[in-house]
């Protein structure tokens, strides 16, 4: 494993060095934009892989809560398959906004229990916290790059830096928010709660990803119309550099997870070990005074 | 303003927030080497 990652991390250099060359050579010029909508290259794909990501850290949190007991474990397994049994019929019955593919929302609903199921299956109940910490860290990472590079497009397209108010761009702002709070809050607590706590408040902020993914549809906004699962429209041409650019980016971030994966898990040996120290040299120093005592 | 330079401003930002990151686990990995190791030398 150790001798994969450098030649992974070479690959997915030269994965991004290529995705890259064809958003700001090969992809057709925008006629109405021009250069500028090359952007889309870089903040699409990282919205999308930071979205992924906190869809992770959700269903590790709530798997985390649901290890708890025997009980709550069972009902969440059934509450997963629930929501992605309704969601997917429900997004062929429920009369959707226009430009919403039910498709979209059944697929989304399904991966639901899919993701819960395999996460559970490869991650033990120990490693789920690891999981949602990492995951919730890197989203924040590519969040930030969404709520940089959409200004910078939105200064030469919209005249403005940022429209206040809108709901897709505050609701974005309101989503890294919650998880650098979530972060903060496990940097700083030392109660012996901190991980149930963070779970919870991953599980409410959580709530706020569909809040910005549907904003666009339910609310009146100035962000462009989205360019997969309907509304908008693209060239074919500008599609394929578009997934190409996400296939990179979540190369790119799947490495990232994996080392900081394993950089919270030795940080949690270290840990252990430092407090296990600690506990034979209090125990050594009783002891000694035990014995002064008794000793005298 | 051109806009290739906003074009190559977001890029710009897009490397600079990945590289930093990656700057931030690197130091912290060192970091814990070097207390995995003062561990195992106590």
């Amino acid at each position: 494993m150790k001798r994969a990652f450098p030649i992974l991390a070479a690959l997915s250099l030269m994965f991004l060095a290529y995705a890259s060359y064809q958003a700001l050579v090969v992809a057709p010029t925008d006629a109405l934009q021009g250069e500028v909508y090359r952007i889309i290259y870089y903040h699409v794909p990282s919205a999308w892989t930071a979205f992924l990501l906190f869809f992770i850290n959700f269903i590790a949190s709530v798997q985390y809560l649901a290890e708890a007991k025997p009980s709550t474990r069972s009902a969440a397994r059934w509450v997963a398959i629930g929501v992605g049994v309704v969601g997917a019929v429900a997004a062929f019955v429920v009369p959707l906004p226009a430009g919403v593919r039910p498709s979209a929302i059944a697929t989304t609903a399904l991966a639901i229990p899919a993701f819960y199921f395999f996460i559970g299956r490869y991650f033990p109940a120990e490693k789920l916290d690891v999981l949602a910490v990492t995951a919730a860290e890197v989203g924040v990472v590519f969040c930030t790059i969404v709520l940089v590079t959409g200004p910078i497009w939105a200064r030469p397209i919209w005249g403005i830096w940022w429209a206040p108010g809108d709901i897709r761009l505050t609701s974005t702002l309101v989503l890294w928010l919650i998880y650098v709070s979530y972060l903060v809050l496990r940097r700083f607590s030392n109660s012996a709660q901190t991980q149930t706590l963070a779970a919870a408040l991953a599980v409410f902020g959580a709530l706020d990803v569909p809040l910005v993914y549907f904003s666009i549809w339910f609310f009146r906004t100035q962000h462009p119309q989205p360019v997969i699962g309907g509304g908008g429209s693209m060239d074919p041409r500008m599609l394929d550099v578009l997934l190409l650019s996400w296939m990179a980016f979540l190369f790119f971030a799947f490495l990232i997870c994996w080392a900081r994966y394993r950089l919270e898990l030795m940080q949690r040996q270290v840990e252990e070990a430092a407090a296990l120290e600690s506990l034979m040299d209090d125990s050594t120093v009783s002891g000694k005074a035990v014995y002064g005592r008794t000793g005298s | 303003m051109n806009s290739v330079h906003f074009l190559y401003a977001a890029l710009c930002a897009t490397v600079v927030i990945h590289v930093s990151y990656i700057g931030i686990l690197f130091t912290r990995y060192k970091r814990l080497r070097e207390q995995m190791k003062d561990q195992k030398r106590s």
